[in-house]
């Protein structure tokens, strides 16, 4: 129970439902605030006393457990490690993968508990194979991407009372009636961990900001960046270049070279890729029956999927989308699906351009 | 449901409350005039000598407060304010409680203060060696007469006694002792001279079965405290405020009941623990239990657990409908291991696997055969 409104209706219903519940608010800032500032941020007191207050509307025993340091090590401490090499990570998947479904989870069933509740919109179906995960009724808030790390073993143990009301809207209005003070408490969003936003700032202060060079695909230097953390592939703005390109068209940043703190950049066309890959994957759910299958895969979470063709290698899930990809930066996760059914997920370690680099 | 956290706060006594309604019974502000407000005075002023008596003061050094927190407040920025001229050192041990520790370190990063540490033993009693070499030049020095989450309980005598000698002002932390162990402001204070030595006790009502929002300050005579709240100048201008005169009531009376019932309560619950800490050292040979095995208040079992953690002990407890506290104090939402615990040499992951079992008046036999099997199971289970 994060202490916003869509952990505060699932838990409602889960006890409607007939379960025995128990709220838990994890703690997972050390230097947690008070107040809630905006909608950035998560983990306030505030936000804890919110979902204390919830979980004493439905009759449900509270706690504030503390994942701090795990947190610490597993998500935050990732996030940095992986800016520091130039990739581009997802720390909401990390903290699903490591703290809500697997430390969290770990705990729970040690002190006799059969199933983490959270307020995920996803579903959950008994396929012929077993449990599958599936996105949910309404598309614009489908979080299955984030699940997309869960494994077989964590979905058996999950619940998401959510998955199948078809908006959010619906969600908010049931909470009102349930009279939850929660009701219209905005949605929290960005990074939870860095409450102001500004993940720019942040990153200077862990990774550093060294002045460097932006160069093109050539080597060449154009430019200079004050750190190379601040951009992302894909990216358009912020490039402070001189002058402009030799086709006048705009400059994407298509590399980031943190052991020569280089930007690479180039047109658009550039940022098409053939191919992604990831040598850590995983199935949420049962392990596909063929090594190549045709699927769609989704690199952010609120990107659309797009029809691709997966292949399971000896050491690799390789992604082959049938139109290139714009904009895939390696830490980045591809999730796969097929239809509704996500099957799994890897990190993306490799990517393959569509363009020959000569152009 | 069986409640061991007496010491986070214990039961109102009846004879307390009935006091305390009666005294409500009475209108009259205590600082009027008129005769409906010399009536509340004398209740008043009745409660101040109860108490005084009690913790061996004189009524005119008892100041009702609203708290253990505002009376540690009260005495730690009242005296700082009215310090000695030159001084700017405060001599803080570890482990004291949180209003100690959050009021100096305000001073500190405030008003200029600096602090001289001063370690625990490995039993969690104040380095007297120790205590006595940080009192030199400082401004003020303050202690815990017994620890709210060890049970170890200082020599107060021989700490007074070492402030008087180097001059030092000295407050006492007497919230967790009042009731459980000896306490005698008059003799810890001795015949030191003016505003130095035992100048300040704190003491609160709630955790000897009075109500929550009561308690006291001891203030010598001859103290410098200047005030933290103004205007009305009442309780000598240290706490102005209109007096609480239920409240002084029902503390004055929790107070004299605690103190007449403890020599009997302290061997009953010290047969209690006794049970307790065998039955651990039987049962779980690898728990430790924490604090002085000597000077310890009869009512608090400290045990660390090894490879358990504290917070997953407290909630298969309460799944039982045990009460128990793993004694760390809720900053920002996050629980910190126990500072306490750090002070007596362990590491912050140990200070996570504590229990504090605290008992109390209504404490039973079966109650601690209770908590014992819950905690073997608990243990039993989180360690596969």
């Amino acid at each position: 129970m994060s202490g916003g409104v869509d952990s505060a209706v699932a838990a409602a219903r889960a006890v409607e439902a007939g379960h025995d519940v128990v709220g838990v608010h994890l703690a997972l800032s050390r230097a947690g605030g008070t107040l809630r500032t905006g909608s950035r941020g998560c983990c306030t007191v505030e936000d804890a006393m919110d979902a204390r207050r919830v979980a004493d509307k439905i009759g449900i025993p509270f706690y504030v457990w503390d994942f701090s340091e795990r947190f610490r090590d597993d998500v935050i401490d990732d996030f940095i490690a992986e800016y520091r090499a130039g990739r581009t990570p997802n720390p909401c998947m990390r903290c699903n993968e490591k703290i809500k479904f697997q430390a969290l989870l770990e705990r729970a069933i040690e002190l006799g508990f059969d199933a983490i509740c959270t307020g995920h919109y996803a579903t959950l179906v008994e396929g012929d194979g077993g449990l599958e995960l599936h996105r949910s009724s309404e598309e614009a808030k489908d979080q299955s991407y984030v699940l997309g790390v869960l494994t077989a073993e964590q979905l058996r143990h999950t619940m998401f009372p959510l998955g199948e009301t078809p908006s959010k809207a619906i969600v908010r209005a049931e909470a009102a009636e349930r009279g939850f003070s929660v009701a219209k408490k905005p949605d929290s969003y960005d990074i939870c961990f860095i409450p102001d936003g500004d993940t720019r700032g942040y990153l200077a202060e862990k990774v550093g900001a060294d002045t460097g060079d932006i160069v093109d695909r050539s080597g060449e230097v154009i430019g200079s960046h004050e750190g190379a953390h601040a951009f992302t592939v894909g990216q358009r703005k912020g490039l402070s270049i001189g002058r402009p390109a030799p086709d006048g068209k705009p400059r994407f940043v298509l590399e980031i070279r943190p052991v020569s703190n280089e930007v690479v950049v180039g047109p658009k066309e550039a940022l098409a890729v053939a191919e992604i890959s990831g040598a850590r994957y995983s199935w949420a759910g049962a392990a596909p029956t063929r090594d190549e299958f045709a699927c769609e895969v989704q690199i952010r979470a609120h990107a659309d999927p797009v029809p691709a063709v997966a292949a399971v290698t000896d050491d690799a899930l390789v992604i082959t989308p049938d139109e290139p990809l714009d904009g895939v930066a390696t830490g980045q996760t591809a999730v796969v699906y097929v239809g509704t059914r996500v099957l799994g997920q890897c990190t993306i370690d490799r990517t393959v351009s569509a363009v020959p680099a000569s152009t | 449901m069986i409640y061991l956290d007496h010491a986070a706060t214990t039961p109102l006594r009846d004879e307390v409350r009935d006091a305390w309604l009666e005294a409500q019974g009475v209108v009259g502000n205590a600082s009027s005039v008129h005769g409906a407000g010399q009536r509340a005075r004398r209740a008043l002023e009745e409660a101040r000598e109860s108490f005084a008596t009690t913790v061996r003061a004189e009524p005119i050094e008892v100041v009702f407060t609203s708290g253990g927190t505002e009376s540690i407040g009260l005495a730690l920025q009242g005296l700082w304010r009215r310090r000695a001229e030159g001084r700017d050192l405060i001599v803080l041990p570890d482990g004291e409680h949180h209003a100690t520790l959050d009021t100096v370190s305000w001073l500190e990063r405030n008003a200029g203060a600096r602090i001289a540490p001063v370690g625990l033993d490995a039993v969690g009693r104040i380095r007297e060696d120790a205590f006595d070499a940080a009192l030199t030049g400082a401004a003020l020095a303050t202690a815990l007469v017994a620890g709210n989450e060890t049970g170890t309980v200082n020599d107060a005598a021989v700490l007074a006694h070492a402030a008087a000698r180097e001059g030092v002002a000295l407050h006492l932390d007497a919230v967790a002792a009042l009731g459980r162990t000896h306490v005698d402001f008059a003799a810890w204070r001795g015949d030191a001279p003016a505003g130095c030595g035992l100048v300040a006790m704190s003491a609160s009502g709630h955790k000897i079965g009075a109500p929550v929002g009561t308690g006291a300050l001891v203030v010598s005579r001859t103290a410098r405290v200047e005030a933290l709240l103004h205007g009305g100048g009442q309780q000598r201008g240290i706490r102005a405020g209109t007096q609480d005169v239920a409240g002084a009531v029902a503390l004055a009376r929790a107070a004299e009941l605690a103190e007449r019932e403890r020599a009997a309560e302290s061997a009953r619950l010290e047969e209690l623990r006794a049970r307790l800490v065998a039955a651990l050292a039987r049962r779980l040979p690898s728990a430790v239990v924490l604090g002085d095995p000597d000077r310890h208040l009869p009512s608090t079992v400290h045990v660390l657990l090894p490879g358990a953690d504290g917070e997953s002990v407290l909630f298969l407890l309460d799944q039982r409908g045990i009460s128990v506290s793993t004694g760390s104090a809720c900053q920002a939402g996050v629980a910190e291991p126990s500072h306490v615990v750090m002070a007596l040499g362990y590491s912050a992951a140990e200070a996570r696997q504590v229990v504090r079992i605290s008992m109390g008046r209504d404490t039973t036999a079966a109650d601690v055969v209770a908590v014992e099997n819950a905690l073997v199971d608990a243990y039993e289970r989180l360690r596969g």
